[in-house]
């Protein structure tokens, strides 16, 4: 692994005139701007944003996104590689900072491969047909009587061969080609193959640079204090006995609260729990969870903004069995290891922010904003990250450390402690279900009706003034696939003053919980085998009926099966983010105590960049969702948050975990998202499977069984 | 502020610093060692763990005073020797994701190991649940640990 150290020689990073979001294409490179001389003459050619070569033939493969676990550091410059042609062994990966010029940054949504597969397989290629070109221009030959393998350009017709290295001038004086021709499929050489990840090493050893390790020269450590319900202010404070305490240095008042900044990150706690703060707690202060739930209650039978209709839902024929059901999920938090922090240097006018974000250009507005800078003046450095799950798209934790660097004068680093972890995070927001509908007399559905009470987050977050009906609450549940005659699918908004985002996979983490539930509800009203009843009700040759398909075969599901005493399986399936997933779930409960045996995923996502990761990404993501399903909950309690750490917000641990068995179809669909895919149906695959070896339907989480 | 010594991977240290201030942040402002990962400062979630004379502890509810004397391992001492079976392991399954809390993982398997080569199933369940993984890396930790058992790597 040791083509991915550090560079030795000193780093040259080029400056290309090119702002604004969108897709880079190598083509809006100025020609001028494609050759650059590093400091010991080394030159430099660099055709798009996304990747450099220098003339002794390294090549730098530019990653531009956040890595928090998911394997794209890996991923993405798998796509450059694989067009380029270069040794992946012998490739240099570097993380970008926060730039426009890149698009998008922002890593959520399970985007990265999907809106870079196109953009960076171009970038790779585009180089090297711009190096093909100057081979053969060199040799006197047409172009087509060349290949590019391994960082050589070859003449086909006498196997002499020049190394990239050797061309990178030639190539920069060529105009960038515009349409180049990406790789067919069956010719990749790396995509769809077990890459090692290139962070492993680095993050086993304890080397690995995250966040909260980042040391710069002369910094000092801040922590907060913030206060205890949302919405207070800092009314007064008394500094006196903080100001006294070992290794404090400065007390300073920013928007958030109080800042304390020490000369290490335990004195500057200390420091911090020594302060006496008045707060002004602000008209929430009194806000428990049962107030959030009976405001939700208030609007069970709304007639809601509609999402979806088709047929009508209202008239039961005679014959149709009715049924109903309310599902429930709570106020939930991210929680990832690593605790938010933020190393920060204001000097001048400008500044400098080393952060664990997974938005970075929105890291580098809103520090612009709070210090009245401009955005150019504030250069983010993206570090790796102990997690994110979507806590890190919001960038609070940067902002507060921007602006104890400004009030204090010094480079800081802001560490929370886990506890302001739990308190102050951005909740995945609370839902109820309401979900209405029958079958027929010959067991077939009939009717459908789903009307969710949750608040918005892009209402909360974006838009005041955003109105149901174009809010995204009903994730997950608008456009299913099954083809029931009678649709309706309605939703009330309610505003909250609790801080809510995306949490993985966001409202897919929940509505499908009410939606497969309450299939699953049907098919035993109905008297059919669950799988059976999903599976007529699907489009016959639909990518999601052949995970289903292939799920049911890997987990030896039988139609019909009863269980021993005790013993369940339960199915659930979600189409989203452009893949298929089906889950099953495997389960004995005795004694009220609930044991989960195994769970087995199947993915249909398209093209896969590295089985391996997509693997992973699954077996995380049943983990995640196990965690949420079975013990998170976020209470509210006087304004403000209840949980404090991992013992009151507990999560799956190593002996609790199922065997997880993931499979992926091979196929060459365009490629779909992973990372939230997997969240959706693990929890209705468990309800389901409880009930299945129980009786006892789960419809309010997280799972109680008594 | 009083100055206490320290024998961190077979090296001398000696820092000032405040009486009770837990060995995790020593390590990690000090001495900069930041292999040895905060994330619960309660001794619940393993993040920290480091080895003491041996044995494993929870790095972030040790005083720097029950250090002093004993013979302190934290990760990039156990990578000295970057052919510990357990990282080739790790390596080989890919058990890592985001990675913060591997080294705790792995410091808690290896004063393990290290106290009993052939682990009973229960022994491996109840050690390793005492560290966290948000990521859910827990599959892969198992396989890893089966295969370095049972193969006795």
């Amino acid at each position: 692994m040791s083509g991915f150290n550090k560079k030795t020689r000193r780093e040259f990073i080029k400056v290309v005139g090119i702002s604004g979001g969108g897709l880079i294409l190598a083509s809006f490179i100025p020609f001028n701007d494609l050759l650059s001389n590093a400091d010991d003459d080394l030159k430099i050619f660099s055709p798009s944003v996304f990747l450099k070569i220098d003339s002794n033939g390294v090549v730098t493969i530019i990653f531009h996104r956040s890595e928090m676990g998911q394997g794209i550091k890996t991923a993405l410059p798998m796509l450059v590689a694989e067009e380029l042609e270069v040794d992946w062994k012998k490739i240099i990966i570097e993380q970008s900072d926060a730039d426009s010029k890149y698009g998008s940054q922002s890593t959520g949504g399970s985007t990265s491969i999907r809106k870079n597969w196109e953009p960076l397989r171009v970038a790779g290629a585009t180089a090297r047909e711009m190096l093909i070109l100057a081979a053969a221009n060199k040799w006197k030959i047409n172009s087509s009587n060349c290949y590019a393998e391994n960082g050589f350009v070859v003449n086909r017709s006498n196997g002499n061969k020049l190394s990239y290295g050797e061309l990178v001038e030639d190539a920069a004086k060529l105009p960038v080609p515009t349409n180049v021709k990406l790789k067919d499929p069956k010719d990749f050489k790396l995509i769809g193959k077990r890459v090692h990840r290139v962070d492993t090493p680095d993050k086993i050893y304890g080397k690995a640079i995250f966040g909260i390790d980042v040391v710069i020269p002369g910094m000092f450590y801040a922590a907060l204090s913030r206060c205890s319900s949302f919405g207070g202010k800092v009314k007064s404070f008394d500094a006196g006995k903080t100001k006294s305490m070992p290794g404090v240095i400065d007390v300073v008042q920013i928007s958030n609260g109080v800042a304390v900044i020490a000369d290490s990150t335990w004195n500057a706690f200390n420091g911090r729990d020594a302060l006496i703060v008045e707060w002004e707690s602000g008209p929430y202060a009194n806000v428990m969870t049962e107030d959030i739930r009976n405001e939700m209650k208030k609007h069970i039978n709304d007639d809601g903004a509609e999402f979806e209709k088709r047929g009508d839902i209202k008239n039961i024929i005679e014959g149709e069995t009715k049924l109903e059901a309310m599902y429930e999920v709570p106020f939930i938090t991210h929680a990832p290891m690593e605790p938010m922090n933020c190393v920060a240097k204001y000097q001048n006018g400008k500044a400098e922010i080393w952060a664990p974000t997974q938005n970075a250009q929105d890291a580098q507005n809103e520090v612009a904003k709070i210090l009245g800078i401009s955005r150019d003046d504030v250069t983010v450095h993206i570090t790796l990250m102990g997690g994110g799950f979507g806590r890190r798209l919001v960038n609070d934790y940067a902002v507060e450390a921007a602006e104890i660097s400004k009030a204090c004068g010094k480079t800081v680093k802001l560490t929370w402690t886990r506890e302001e972890d739990m308190k102050f995070g951005f909740f995945r927001p609370p839902s109820m279900n309401i979900v209405k509908g029958s079958v027929t007399k010959d067991g077939k559905p009939a009717k459908f009706y789903h009307h969710i009470i949750a608040p918005s987050i892009m209402q909360m977050r974006f838009n005041k003034n955003l109105t149901a009906e174009k809010s995204d609450i009903a994730e997950g549940t608008v456009g299913l696939q099954y083809q029931i005659p009678n649709i309706k699918i309605t939703g009330t908004l309610i505003p909250t003053h609790i801080p809510i985002s995306w949490w993985r996979s966001v409202y897919n983490s929940q509505n499908p919980f009410a939606v497969e539930s309450f299939i699953d509800e049907m098919a035993y009203t109905a008297g059919k085998d669950p799988y059976l009843f999903r599976k007529e009700m699907l489009p016959k040759d639909s990518r999601l009926t052949n995970v289903m398909n292939v799920a049911v075969e890997k987990a030896g599901w039988k139609a019909g099966e009863k269980f021993p005493d005790g013993k369940g399986m339960g199915i659930a399936i979600f189409s989203g983010y452009e893949s298929y997933c089906a889950q099953i779930a495997e389960v004995t409960v005795k004694d009220n105590k609930l044991k989960i045996d195994k769970y087995t995923t199947v993915i249909d996502c398209g093209i896969v960049v590295n089985p391996d990761t997509v693997e992973a990404q699954l077996e995380g993501a049943i983990v995640f969702a196990l965690s949420a399903a079975l013990k998170s909950e976020i209470t509210i309690r006087n304004g403000g948050v209840k949980e404090s750490n991992y013992d009151d917000y507990p999560m799956l641990t190593y002996d609790e975990t199922p065997i997880i068995e993931t499979y992926y179809i091979e196929n060459n669909y365009k490629v779909g998202g992973v990372g939230e895919v997997g969240i959706a149906a693990c929890a209705p695959a468990l309800t389901n499977a409880i009930f299945a070896a129980t009786g006892k339907r789960i419809r309010r989480l997280p799972v109680k069984l008594n | 502020m009083p100055t206490f010594k320290l024998n961190i991977n077979k090296k001398e240290y000696e820092v000032t610093v405040e009486s009770g201030t837990p060995l995790l942040w020593v390590l990690r402002d000090n001495l900069n060692l930041t292999g040895t990962k905060y994330s619960c400062g309660e001794g619940l979630c393993g993040s920290c763990t480091v080895h003491l004379n041996g044995k494993a502890e929870r790095s972030c509810i040790v005083s720097v005073e029950e250090a002093v004397n004993q013979k302190i391992t934290t990760i990039e001492g156990l990578a000295e020797n970057p052919n510990h079976p357990i990282f080739k392991t790790w390596i080989d399954l890919e058990v890592s994701q985001c990675g913060y809390c591997q080294p705790g993982q792995i410091m808690t398997l290896a004063a393990m190991l290290d106290s009993d080569s052939k682990p009973s199933r229960k022994e491996i369940d109840q050690t390793m649940s005492t560290v966290l993984c948000r990521c859910g890396t827990y599959n892969r930790i198992r396989k890893a640990i089966d295969k370095i058992v049972e193969e006795k790597l």
